[in-house]
């Protein structure tokens, strides 16, 4: 915890990006997306679409989930147009 | 060479709006915040918010999710704060101090653009600053808890305009923003949902690319607000430009191009009744209500096609 001597004049925030450090994935209540990789066309929806950027994607490819950012909202399957009527991510019940 | 808007490219580039920001679980702003950003990938950008959802969520405390330089200043103010940037940023390049260029976006919510913060968006634009303003529609103050602003649909339940007895939601027309900007003649104004983001992205390139004031407005759903589900934002807004509620268009230099036209015009019940905001509009006795509503957007449409009709040169073929 940072007191208010550590916080540069003008409530300046120099760091970019610090919110990272905040775990959204904790919000999870009942649901988290769970991805399978046969039934993907690598469209990348669920990346753009994504609000907490929780979609890994490395050049150009699609990666698994990042549970720590992950709210559980749904819409990366909700838009997810699988492969011939198979979703590539699925909604399932949350493990605490 | 301009990065190609698909995503397998846009994949590569940095997100400059971090994950660990707290809007809601299925929020629509953050996806708008991104598509834009990346829309914007080849410039270094300069964002400015005003009070609102995104900016409370966004920055708070000593985090922040934003990896460009942002400003918040307070609720009315986006558009001048930014336009004071933009001119410190001209005369310093002026000076040569500085030689980068930078490209200036404003990006806030509906009740910091059309209520609060409408007069220094109205004067920044007349005064031509080189910049983009961007509103994110969720129709009413969602942060502060549901009250009306006037972007709010006709008819629509919020906490200081409830449906019940007395009043069936909303009574007041929406403010049409959009077509308000156009009449400032701008050299670019342009309506944008996420759900169709390759236009969304293409109208933010076009706008960042044209010198001058610039104005674009994404329909950003509300689940929170619009009592719909966690999921449904990229649906919602889907529905909303295939049933012309938010049709899809750009004027510029007093040209008017509908960008989208939806194949087959959908019923605005199929909208409606996704969302809780409007149920009340489905108990027995009301129907006259939604034939209003529809009413209202099908004079809307055409309007809308007459205007493309009138404006768009013979060469571009009137599709």
């Amino acid at each position: 915890m940072i007191g208010w001597k550590d916080i540069p004049p003008g409530m300046v925030i120099l760091e970019a990006g610090s919110a990272s450090k905040i775990k959204t994935g904790s919000w999870r209540a009942a649901y988290r997306p769970k991805w399978i990789e046969e039934n993907c066309i690598q469209c990348l929806l669920c990346w753009l679409f994504c609000p907490d950027n929780s979609v890994k994607v490395k050049d150009g490819k699609r990666g698994e989930f990042d549970y720590d950012y992950c709210k559980g909202c749904g819409i990366c399957a909700l838009e997810c147009p699988g492969k011939k009527g198979n979703k590539a991510i699925v909604m399932e019940e949350e493990v605490k | 060479m301009a990065t190609p808007l698909n995503l397998k490219e846009l994949s590569k580039q940095e997100v400059r709006f971090t994950a660990g920001h707290r809007m809601c679980a299925g929020c629509a702003a953050p996806i708008v915040v991104k598509m834009v950003l990346l829309a914007a990938c080849d410039y270094s950008v300069v964002v400015a918010s005003s009070t609102g959802c995104l900016e409370v969520s966004s920055c708070i405390s000593t985090y922040t999710a934003w990896k460009v330089p942002w400003i918040h200043n307070a609720f009315e103010n986006a558009a001048a704060t930014l336009s004071g940037v933009e001119t410190m940023y001209k005369a310093l390049k002026k000076r040569g101090k500085i030689d980068k260029d930078i490209k200036f976006i404003a990006i806030c919510g509906d009740g910091g653009t059309y209520d609060i913060g409408f007069q220094s968006l109205s004067g920044a634009m007349e005064r031509g600053h080189d910049m983009l303003y961007i509103c994110y529609d969720n129709g009413a103050y969602m942060n502060t808890g549901i009250q009306r602003s006037s972007a709010t649909p006709t008819f629509a339940d919020t906490t200081t305009c409830p449906a019940g007895a007395v009043i069936p939601g909303k009574p007041q027309q929406r403010k049409d923003l959009t077509r308000i900007m156009a009449a400032h003649g701008l050299p670019y104004v342009a309506q944008a949902s996420p759900s169709h983001w390759p236009d969304l992205m293409k109208k933010v390139r076009k706008a960042i690319e044209i010198q001058g004031p610039k104005f674009i407005n994404i329909f950003t759903p509300c689940n929170r607000g619009w009592r719909s589900r966690n999921d449904d934002a990229i649906l919602l807004s889907r529905l909303a430009v295939e049933t012309c509620f938010w049709p899809l268009y750009e004027v510029e230099d007093g040209v008017t191009r509908i960008t989208v036209k939806p194949k087959d015009k959908k019923p605005l019940i199929e909208f409606l009744k996704a969302q809780g905001r409007f149920k009340h509009l489905f108990e027995p006795g009301k129907e006259k209500m939604i034939e209003h509503l529809q009413e209202m957007i099908d004079k809307n449409w055409e309007s809308l096609l007459k205007e493309e009709e009138m404006t768009l040169p013979k060469e571009e073929g009137n599709k």
